[in-house]
């Protein structure tokens, strides 16, 4: 049996999230998707915000819908800070689907909204996240 | 009027009785608050630690970079304060020795000619400078005994800001730290500008990692998008220990309080005895005296005795009779 990978997801306020897994898929602000297994190289990086997926051994599988944050790799251990963070199952799908279509509205009114362009992005995340 | 002074010390007691509750209560919701505030800053420590264990990786891997946090001014002319403070009072010295630390730092750079910009944390440093004419560029309330992350943001940001338009040269953050228990004290952080990041590396536990990291975008990159995230951490880290400082402090002022009215109720129940006794030897006193002016020459001596007797032990004289009949 292969080595495992020690995560741990680590908000501000607590340590959210902490187990052991066979690989972690995340995304990097540039050069997309990464995944780690064991033995993977210390490797330090800023999170697009997107998914992370913690795949455990016997094919279950923890996502988290991660906002902003960074991704810390090193001996076996993968650390993920972030101070925006939903496990899939915390995620609230009804009033995702509001913000995005409230976001979307807003959006369609002035195309130049940073902050409904963001927000509609963040709920379209969470919805992703809570389907998968 | 016979038995006023009584009556007065028993009103007194009856008050100190009622605030003895009150601060009995307070003291114990204090406690347990106490025991909650250190769990949240045991619980924020990982990150905090974490984030600064990043920040030495990223040391290690050279990252060097000019980042406005870090913008070292070649002469300060504006200082920022952070005064972190409680929203209530009956905290005993908590606020007040804060507040006493900042005015004097704010007095010592303004002798020196600078300027200075207040963010008041809490209303208790809010209500004060504002009552002292100080200007005041923020002020935020409500959260003083339990802090959010997003508290902590919201602050960094606005100061971070203000430092970013160089309103001010440099910040200080003023709290009190929660050393244990028994002790807090008040102390006076560099806030902004950021040291830079081997001295940062150095702050922290040195969980002495070495070898090569990949950094992905850069090295660069990844401090310019940690900064941020390390001040709002370090504000945060503060407030959780000015929570925990603030409602050890009060936990502290109303057991002391608590024993002041024991101590106090003590005395004063004393006091009514003692009164209610005087006045009780007085009407024996009186009666006596109106009895021996009735009968005059040939009253009896021992039937006034019996009464006194009586009167003192506090049963009437026909009692005894009565307690040796047989029962009916």
């Amino acid at each position: 049996m292969a080595v495992e990978l020690d995560v741990e997801l680590v908000s501000p306020e607590e340590v959210t999230y902490s187990g052991s897994a066979e690989m972690v898929i995340v995304r990097t602000v540039e050069e997309g998707d990464i995944a780690f297994q064991a033995g993977h190289v210390a490797f330090l990086g800023v999170l697009a915000p997107w998914s992370v997926d913690v795949l455990r051994a016997g094919g279950e599988r923890d996502s988290f819908a991660v906002h902003r944050g960074f991704v810390e790799v090193g001996h076996n251990k993968v650390t993920i800070l972030s101070d925006v963070s939903e496990a899939a199952g915390e995620i609230d799908i009804a009033r995702a689907e509001q913000a995005r279509d409230r976001a979307a509205e807003s959006l369609k009114a002035d195309s130049e909204d940073a902050a409904a362009a963001a927000a509609l992005e963040r709920a379209e995340l969470r919805l992703r996240v809570a389907a998968s | 009027m016979p038995g006023g002074k009584e009556r007065e010390l028993r009103r007194r007691i009856g008050s100190i009785q009622s605030t003895k509750k009150i601060t009995r209560a307070m003291e114990l919701i204090a406690a347990t608050r106490v025991v909650k505030a250190m769990q949240r800053a045991n619980a924020a420590r990982p990150y905090a630690r974490l984030i600064t264990s990043v920040i030495e990786d990223l040391a290690a891997g050279g990252a060097e970079v000019d980042h406005p946090l870090l913008r070292q001014a070649p002469e300060v002319r504006n200082v920022g304060f952070i005064i972190i403070t409680g929203d209530r009072g009956l905290a005993g010295a908590y606020n007040t020795s804060v507040i006493r630390t900042a005015e004097r730092q704010v007095m010592a750079h303004v002798a020196e000619g600078k300027g200075y910009s207040l963010c008041c944390v809490g209303r208790k440093s809010a209500s004060y400078f504002r009552f002292r004419n100080y200007r005041i560029d923020h002020a935020v309330s409500g959260f003083s005994d339990n802090p959010s992350y997003d508290d902590a943001r919201r602050i960094a940001e606005t100061v971070s800001e203000s430092f970013l338009t160089e309103a001010v040269d440099q910040v200080e953050l003023v709290y009190t730290e929660f050393v244990s228990m028994g002790t807090q004290r008040v102390v006076v952080r560099r806030f902004l500008p950021l040291v830079d990041t081997e001295q940062m590396a150095q702050e922290g536990s040195g969980t002495g990692r070495e070898g090569s990291f990949e950094f992905e975008p850069s090295p660069e990159a990844v401090l310019e998008a940690l900064l941020p995230r390390y001040t709002e951490a370090r504000l945060y880290g503060a407030l959780l220990d000015a929570a925990a400082s603030e409602h050890a402090s009060r936990q502290r002022a109303m057991k002391a309080a608590t024993d002041n009215a024991e101590e106090l109720i003590t005395k004063l129940s004393r006091a009514m005895n003692q009164a209610r006794q005087d006045a009780i030897t007085t009407e024996i006193m009186e009666i006596v005296g109106g009895a021996e002016a009735l009968s005059g020459d040939t009253a009896d001596v021992t039937d006034i005795d019996v009464a006194l007797a009586s009167m003192l032990a506090g049963t009437d004289a026909s009692a005894p009779a009565a307690a040796g009949a047989p029962p009916a």
